[in-house]
């Protein structure tokens, strides 16, 4: 073997460890709840209280609501700045990296202090009201992801000569974007909308600062006062995130193909 | 005229200030082929582009049937496009494709399944209706990319450089086959291209541009055989310049590197030591093997290009270098290299241009 594959390997290697080991470790304690022998006892005692299911069912609600909100925005926006504005990229990638930027807490105060009970637009009055302004937050915070991801699939087609072929077929904007575009981008959109989730799921800070029974709140609860559920509860969040990525993987296999040919 | 179909009108486009379309007026007949033929930039896709839609013109108007188009949106011309880029809906199979217009007019599905077959047997896909765009070769992309455009029954047909991303092969039989198709339907059609064979072997007239505006306008033989133009002569076909002086207008003799010759097209206000320019096509030239025309030259073969049933040839006449075209004879083989030989052509060929 090659001295530098051998270094290649070593450092794989310990990479994986440093990153498998704590893993792996969470996992043998989440089954260690009865003494001398291994059992799920800790993930039937998280999956059967009800607020795991409450909570898990809230933030994955907020989930889906975060992913249609953001496509709603990023989807028209990602394509006109693409057809008809491409010398504002730099501007909105900047734009929709700043959550990336500025810390989540920071933006919940900012948050709080612009939509509180007292403001012109007070959405925190109500539990509604509330859960709309943690969709919303959750929306600025998946921005950098969702954007990406969408960006991403419009560089695979040729934006502009499929608009223009719609276009000239009879079809109008609306039209252009729900037949041909969307369904072109599927798969980013997609991708973007699993990290999305990926997110909201295990997200701590806005849920609880704006008081809401989200999944985040629920683990950091159970993990302040529990021994063996929080190992269980962090093991099936890395699961659900798995799942995501995988699901990620498995739809790019289905992107239609748009190679050019000659012959 | 009582079969014009579309009008344009010192039409002008400018980005930023830059004119890249300087008032240009062309008007094509119904079921006429016209193909907009010029080099990178001359502005001819802009021109095509405006008449789809696609870009506003700075000033001018553009009639179909006497109807100003100019305030139309694209999506409300009835024109139907074919680009380079095929621009086939990736998502969507070729029956899809082909019946998209259709099913944005809101054709009844009976009525647009039968066109969709139809369209296909025009352009020889029947049975290909289930196949994705990458499934397909880049000729059949094309040809479903027509059959899109042609479905919906538009007015006029765009083909903007539909054969540039094909292999030579295919683009020979495509162009051919498009032709047919137009001919078939009788749509009136602009075709934008830049190569001159291209132009030349499908269109019913020609517009050569050069930077935004009209150089000439003509059937394919006008503009190969009566360029108006030098810019026209020289970016279709081949053209030989041959540096000459002027020795007697009265005789109307020049001399070609120190050998005397009668032009009779020669200007009658040419004076006696102007340096002219003499212009002819290389099929208009051949080698003097006891058949001499109106005017002979002595030059020396520094080329020879066997192209299969042609010959080209290069002969250096001093300064001056000619391309000539011979057919190719299996009982006489071509002139070497560095062979002494005598040249000739007919007066009458010589291009008198215009710049």
């Amino acid at each position: 073997m090659k001295r530098s594959k051998l270094w290649a390997w070593i450092i794989l290697i310990l990479g994986a460890l440093y990153f498998l080991l704590p893993l792996v470790a969470t996992l043998l304690f989440s089954l260690s709840i009865r003494r001398g022998t291994y059992s799920l006892d800790a993930y039937t005692n998280v999956v059967q209280a009800p607020a795991f299911q409450q909570t898990f069912t809230f933030s994955l609600v907020v989930g889906v609501a975060t992913i249609v909100v953001g496509l709603l925005i990023v989807v028209p926006a990602a394509y006109f700045v693409r057809l008809r504005a491409p010398q504002l990229r730099p501007i909105i990638e900047f734009v929709t990296l700043l959550p990336l930027i500025i810390p989540p807490i920071i933006l919940v105060f900012g948050y709080i202090r612009m939509y509180n009970s007292s403001s012109l637009l007070p959405l925190t009055n109500t539990a509604l009201g509330t859960n709309i302004l943690l969709t919303l937050a959750y929306v600025a915070l998946a921005l950098p992801y969702m954007y990406r991801a969408v960006d991403t699939g419009l560089r695979t087609i040729d934006v502009q000569t499929l608009t223009e072929a719609a276009n000239i077929l009879g079809a109008n904007t609306l039209t252009i974007l729900v037949r041909v575009i969307f369904p072109n981008i599927i798969v980013a959109v997609l991708s973007g909308a699993f990290l999305t989730l990926a997110i909201v799921i295990g997200e701590f800070t806005i849920a609880s600062l704006l008081n809401r029974p989200a999944f985040g709140v629920y683990m950091q609860n159970v993990g302040a006062n529990r021994a063996f559920e929080p190992a269980a509860l962090a093991v099936i969040s890395f699961v659900i995130t798995w799942i995501a990525m995988g699901m990620i993987q498995l739809l790019a296999r289905f992107a239609p193909k748009t190679a050019p040919r000659t012959d | 005229m009582a079969d014009e179909f579309l009008h344009i009108e010192n039409l002008v486009k400018s980005f930023n200030g830059n004119t890249v379309v300087k008032s240009v007026n062309l008007a094509f007949n119904k079921g006429e082929f016209v193909t907009l033929l010029g080099p990178s930039g001359c502005g001819k896709t802009t021109i095509l582009r405006m008449v789809a839609g696609f870009e506003r013109p700075t000033s001018g108007t553009i009639l179909v049937e006497g109807k100003d188009i100019s305030p139309l949106p694209p999506n409300q011309r009835k024109i139907g496009m074919v680009f380079q880029a095929y621009a086939l809906f990736p998502n969507m199979n070729v029956e899809d494709n082909v019946g998209f217009g259709l099913k944005i007019g809101r054709v009844p599905r009976d009525e647009a399944r039968a066109r969709v077959e139809e369209m296909l047997k025009l352009i020889g896909l029947s049975g290909y209706g289930k196949r994705f765009p990458f499934e397909m070769s880049g000729g059949q992309q094309q040809r479903v990319a027509l059959a899109r455009a042609l479905a919906p029954k538009p007015k006029m047909l765009l083909l903007d450089e539909p054969l540039s991303a094909l292999d030579a092969k295919i683009r020979v039989s495509l162009r051919e086959e498009i032709r047919a198709i137009q001919r078939e339907l009788g749509i009136t059609t602009m075709f934008v291209t830049h190569d001159q064979e291209e132009a030349l072997s499908i269109s019913d007239r020609i517009v050569v541009l050069n930077a935004g505006h009209v150089e000439q306008f003509g059937t394919p033989f006008e503009i190969y055989n009566r360029p108006t133009t030098r810019f026209a002569a020289t970016f279709v076909g081949t053209l030989n310049t041959l540096a000459a002086k002027v020795i007697d207008p009265a005789t109307k003799s020049v001399s070609i590197d120190g050998q005397i010759a009668i032009i009779p097209s020669l200007s009658s206000a040419a004076r006696s030591g102007d340096a002219i320019s003499l212009t002819l096509r290389p099929e208009a030239i051949s080698l003097a093997n006891g058949h001499a025309r109106d005017i002979v030259l002595d030059g020396t073969v520094s080329e020879v290009a066997f192209l299969g049933a042609v010959i080209r040839l290069k002969v250096n006449l001093g300064e001056n270098a000619l391309h000539l075209d011979t057919f190719n004879d299996q009982h006489s083989p071509p002139p070497r290299y560095d062979e002494k030989v005598k040249i000739t052509f007919g007066g009458s060929d010589i291009l008198v241009l215009g710049d």
